[in-house]
């Protein structure tokens, strides 16, 4: 038999080269690969079809209004919910200005000043504990502390119970961010004749910042689409808010409320305000995805 | 005039917070070790050692790995002390005066005692920024003071010339030999008394390495320097004086000339003659 023969044609007859000499093999290969492929694809389905949804049914009614107007009362037409959108933004700015600071002066404790400490270690736990606690359970958090004790739901309310949602996220990624900082810079620090302080206002939490501005955002986007913890909080409102002590509208509420009753334009409405929630929390993660690239 | 350097010779008794102006010209025990021992832990790193080391010359520590000669370094401007569970026995003295004396802070002493790196670190700023670092940290923000100070120690860096016209722009833009440069630029800006390398051009290609060995021969008219070096020839070329360690002893120390060319330690011989390292 020629040596170079026949087994030398097998080889150029398969398509998938030496290797894989049998059919079956070649076509596990491809199923596998096509499996793959395709589920991958299935994953943006959910994603662009929100998006898909979400715009087909809440462009028709979005104009300028729906910022300006109040919602309108049960089988009315006309308004908006700018009310919704301002308590959205202040509920959120309020837990904001309780979160990020708890949570990125906490992360400096644990990643500067104490990083193998047994507190520092408690506090780790703990945030990670809390990245999983129900949305819920930081509204009736929120009820017990601040509503039951001051008689009535508020936007402080709903602020708190936003407040503990993003607090574990904040204090988390803040801590990533500070040990993302490179040693080398706080030794060169140091070696300059600087205290802690200084070195950690100085060059760590400027390094640092961008990590700990895209936590923040993440954690922003996360809120402002959360309806259970402002249920018994924030409860809601159909007019503006005059002061930080009243029921106060929000976005998901507003969008809970309208999609369940009767009313075709109120359930119209509901979808226009998810477009806008969509739109900023959308907007929200691009921006920090940008802030973050930017350093790395 | 900054504090630190104002004179106050009579400073073992008194409860000055700073060390004393140098009194004498090639003072011998400039920075002096007194029986030594230092632990990481239960782990002993340095083993009774003692030396003076002299002023405005180069002293140059060498010896294989983990022999000690970084972590002595490190001491002399107390930077193990960030390091957690670490402990000392013996002394160290400035200019006669223990760096352990509870009346000095420890930033003080660290802007007498400057440090350059093995890997250049210069911060995440614009050059400008980074040379006055040292200065603003111990609160001089005065424009002419800081910009009188960043020429002065570029110069003394020889990097004046190559970056006058950028020193707004980020000190990350340099090449390799230029950042070691600045960060002894940074180092000397604070003016301190003895200035420390740590491996400084371990990191380097070899023309860089040139530039700052030259560098340290001009360094010496104003600073007290001492130099960990795993390159023996690099010793020979830049250095006054030269101390060999090995597993945490100071097994020899005398002037480089001597050690490399009669050592008295059959073990520094070995190690020279390249039998281990």
């Amino acid at each position: 038999m020629d040596p170079i023969g026949t087994h030398s044609l097998d080889f150029f007859s398969e398509g998938d080269g030496v290797y894989s000499k049998s059919a079956s093999r070649a076509l596990g290969n491809r199923f596998l690969s096509t499996l793959c492929i395709t589920l991958s694809l299935l994953t943006m389905v959910p994603l662009l079809s929100i998006i898909y949804l979400v715009l087909k049914n809440g462009l028709p009614l979005l104009k300028w209004s729906v910022f300006t107007g109040l919602p309108p009362a049960a089988g009315m037409t006309g308004g908006g919910f700018g009310n919704a959108v301002v308590g959205t933004l202040v509920m959120v700015g309020l837990g904001l200005v309780l979160a990020a600071p708890l949570g990125i002066l906490s992360a400096i404790y644990i990643n500067e000043y104490s990083p193998v400490g047994r507190l520092a270690q408690a506090v780790r736990l703990v945030a990670k504990l809390l990245t999983g606690i129900p949305s819920i359970i930081c509204g009736v958090f929120a009820f017990a502390v601040v509503v039951s004790t001051s008689g009535s739901f508020s936007a402080y309310a709903g602020g708190v119970a936003l407040a503990v949602l993003m607090l574990p996220t904040i204090l988390l990624t803040s801590e990533q961010a500070l040990l993302g900082v490179q040693s080398a810079y706080r030794e060169a620090s140091y070696g300059l004749g600087a205290t802690k302080f200084q070195t950690i206002i100085r060059i760590v939490l400027p390094d640092a910042l961008p990590a700990i501005m895209t936590g923040i955002m993440l954690a922003v986007a996360r809120a402002a689409g959360e309806t259970a913890p402002l249920i018994f909080t924030a409860l809601f409102s159909q007019y503006w808010a005059k002061s930080l002590g009243e029921p106060t509208a929000s976005l998901s509420v507003l969008i809970y409320n309208f999609s369940t009753v009767p009313f075709p334009y109120q359930v119209q409405m509901a979808w226009t305000a998810s477009l806008v929630l969509v739109a900023f929390v959308t907007a929200a993660n691009i921006a920090a995805q940008l802030a973050f690239a930017k350093k790395h | 005039m900054p504090t630190f350097m104002q004179e106050d010779k009579n400073s073992p008794s008194s409860a000055s917070r700073e060390f004393p102006e140098a009194s004498a010209p090639g003072r011998p025990d400039f920075l002096s070790v007194k029986n030594f021992n230092f632990f990481y832990g239960k782990k002993q790193a340095l083993f009774d050692v003692s030396m003076d080391i002299p002023e405005k010359q180069v002293t140059a520590f060498i010896g294989p790995s983990g022999c000690g000669k970084s972590t002595l370094l490190r001491n002399f401007n107390r930077m193990n002390e960030l390091i957690d569970g670490v402990n000392y026995t013996g002394d160290i003295k400035l200019l006669g005066r223990s760096i352990y004396d509870p009346a000095i802070e420890v930033i003080a002493l660290r802007r007498s005692i400057g440090i350059v790196f093995q890997k250049s670190n210069p911060f995440p700023k614009s050059i400008y920024e980074n040379v006055v670092y040292g200065l603003r940290i111990a609160g001089r923000n005065k424009k002419a003071e800081l910009d009188e100070a960043v020429e002065r120690s570029l110069r003394g860096a020889a990097l004046w010339d190559e970056v006058k016209d950028r020193l707004h722009e980020s000190a990350l833009g340099l090449s390799g030999g230029q950042m070691q440069r600045l960060c002894i630029a940074r180092a000397i800006a604070n003016r301190p008394k003895v200035l420390l390398m740590d491996e400084p051009c371990s990191a380097l290609d070899p023309i860089a390495t040139v530039k700052v060995e030259e560098l340290i021969s001009q360094l010496t008219e104003e600073f007290t320097i001492v130099i960990v070096t795993h390159n023996m020839q690099q010793a020979t070329r830049c250095s006054d004086r030269t101390a060999f360690f090995y597993l945490g002893k100071l097994i020899e120390y005398d002037t480089t000339h001597k050690v490399f060319s009669n050592p008295s330690q059959k073990q520094t011989e070995d190690y020279i003659t390249g039998r281990f390292g």
